[in-house]
């Protein structure tokens, strides 16, 4: 057990170095020179030079790298070029917005996509399995900015019941719609995860007996078919985070909510080195983290799932 | 759950079949041919929407600004006056040029990387996976949100990046179909004539594992597709003014409380493309399935 968590804990903080590379790497892929950009084009080159000594870009990028590193491990992730603020402080309080948001549409995805899911797994080859499949999959194919739209369309333009904003003066009722559209894109896969589940759990010898002793559906429901499929959502956690940070960066956009995204797309459109570093960098560290939660809680959970060799 | 086999969607994709619902599906299906109807239409405008589009995506009508969906113009007039029909035909081009020349250049990749790694498999290959997790933790579009900001955005640029960011998982994909295939009778046989790596795994493995190749292709083209919408709608996709769908929705989302047309039909197109796309590879899935 104990050798098992050193290993996962090693193998994840050298994806974690290896993410930290990727994330350097990309933002150092641009030819030009972002003192000269940050001063403007009629700076001159003495300032401009100046500037660059300021900002450690005259290193070797090996060194900047390892620096940048250093600096992030450390919580010192450097000043805004734009805003003039720690990059730290700007990043973590709009990520931690954004995992709000992130949080509502989970606590509400659960019973959705548990109950669809075991609906279409308990009657696994029917019509209503398949509407449930397909609309499912519709749901994960559509854009967040597009159910977003329709939503918004329908529910503030049509009908005035929900503000077209998540902006705080709304309250609580500004995030239904984001959270709706967030709800729409993810179900479709954690459903069919649980309808996986149940299908396999109720091809097992164990159902049959259990039916054969005249156990009632719903018992059987309840006490052999949801409990093995409850953890399924739960080992999902990781990966609907992902694509949950994926999708704000749309929805916080259309319904002007102040999360992580917002913070990456203002740093994108400013060429904001240091904030895109960080924010993507936070961004990979959470995603991985909630593997790591996920997986252990996975194996709290499920007893059959041994810790004691690496998967 | 691993995020490999989380990202790939294997274990969704063998379990979720069972042996019926396998039997009752079939090529006349509603959703597999209403799917590619769809995509055949959209093939066809991206290709030649001169000859389908009622008016030039550009134009300013003579019927003015903002006219609702009728008759004259069926899915009504921008801001500018301009035909929404004919600029959602339009839009369809951008969207299918970039979206399978960066599915291209990722499943070639993925290929080539997923077979030398599965089947060399050792150092190498436990260092390249955890390359690729490294890539795929990130958050689908961040990769391509940082190097569109620094670069700017062009169509080579977002090929290259979408490229970037799907071949890890093509690679997975590939590399698990290998792994299971290296093991076949087959295999051996070709080892012992003494041929070459290159040989078994281009003549003897890949031909096997073509169908969960193209299974994977599809999947990406529908991410591809949606990533390239939405990176059009928060302003780092197609340049503003572009009949690009997801541009055409973020031009005209300050029209929506007067002017629906001009928002749901732009987002209709990205929603139809995406949607077929994604039945039709699933459909594919099944039949692909042993």
């Amino acid at each position: 057990m104990i050798r098992w968590w050193t290993r996962r804990l090693g193998a994840v903080v050298i994806t974690l170095m290896l993410t930290s590379v990727v994330v350097f790497a990309l933002t150092n892929v641009i030819p030009g020179d972002v003192a000269r950009r940050i001063l403007g084009r009629e700076a001159s080159q003495a300032s401009v030079d100046a500037k660059r000594m300021e900002l450690g870009l005259d290193r070797p990028l090996v060194e900047q790298y390892g620096s940048w590193l250093v600096g992030f491990v450390r919580g010192d992730w450097g000043t805004s070029f734009t805003k003039q603020e720690p990059v730290r402080d700007l990043v973590l309080s709009h990520l931690g917005k954004s995992l709000v948001l992130a949080g509502i549409t989970f606590a509400i995805l659960l019973p959705v996509a548990l109950s669809l899911g075991l609906i279409a797994g308990l009657r696994s080859g029917t019509r209503t399995d398949r509407t449930i499949t397909v609309l499912g999959l519709c749901g994960t194919a559509t854009p967040e900015f597009v159910s977003g739209v329709a939503l918004l369309v329908l529910f503030s333009v049509r009908f005035s019941w929900l503000p077209p904003s998540a902006r705080s003066e709304y309250g609580l009722k500004g995030l239904v719609l984001p959270v709706t559209a967030l709800v729409i894109v993810c179900t479709g896969y954690v459903t069919r995860m649980v309808r996986a589940s149940v299908v396999s759990t109720m091809e097992r010898p164990y159902i049959r007996t259990a039916r054969l002793k005249g156990i009632s559906t719903v018992s059987l429901v309840r006490r052999h078919v949801l409990r093995n499929s409850m953890v399924v959502p739960v080992a999902a956690l990781g990966v609907q985070l992902r694509y949950l940070l994926g999708g704000l960066i749309a929805v916080e956009l259309l319904f002007n909510y102040a999360g992580i995204g917002s913070v990456l797309l203002e740093a994108a459109q400013q060429k904001d080195v240091p904030t895109l570093q960080a924010a993507t960098l936070i961004s990979g560290v959470t995603v991985m983290l909630t593997f790591v939660v996920s997986d252990l809680a996975y194996g709290a959970l499920d007893p059959r799932v041994s810790m004691s060799k690496p998967r | 759950m691993s995020l490999e086999s989380a990202l790939v969607g294997q274990d969704v994709a063998v379990a979720s079949t069972s042996p019926v619902t396998r039997r009752r599906r079939r090529w006349t299906r509603p959703t597999l041919l209403g799917s590619s109807v769809v995509i055949v239409i959209w093939i066809a405008a991206a290709i030649r929407w001169e000859w389908i589009a009622p008016f030039g995506p550009s134009e300013a009508q003579s019927g003015g600004r903002f006219v609702g969906p009728g008759t004259e113009h069926l899915f009504g007039t921008d801001g500018f006056g301009r035909d929404v029909l004919s600029r959602v035909l339009a839009g369809s081009r951008p969207v299918l040029t970039v979206a399978p020349l960066a599915v291209l250049l990722a499943t070639i990749g993925g290929t080539v990387l997923g077979l030398i790694l599965g089947y060399f498999g050792g150092l190498v290959d436990g260092v390249a996976m955890r390359l690729l997790e490294a890539i795929a933790i990130l958050p689908p579009l961040f990769p391509a949100i940082l190097v569109v900001a620094l670069l700017g955005s062009s169509d080579t640029v977002l090929i290259l990046v979408l490229a970037f960011s799907f071949t890890p998982i093509v690679a997975w994909t590939v590399r698990a179909a290998t792994l299971v295939e290296r093991e076949k009778p087959f295999v051996e046989a070709a080892h012992l004539r003494g041929e070459g790596a290159g040989y078994i795994l281009g003549r003897e493995i890949l031909p096997n594992i073509a169908g969960a190749v193209v299974v994977e292709a599809t999947v990406r083209l529908a991410d591809a597709v949606f990533a390239l919408a939405t990176l059009a709608f928060i302003g780092l996709g197609a340049q503003p003014g572009s009949p690009d769908w997801g541009a055409q929705v973020a031009d005209n989302r300050v029209n929506l409380q007067n002017a629906w047309w001009t928002v749901l039909f732009p987002a209709g197109a990205v929603a139809s493309l995406v949607i077929a796309v994604s039945l039709v590879a699933d459909h594919i899935r099944e039949w692909k399935a042993p």
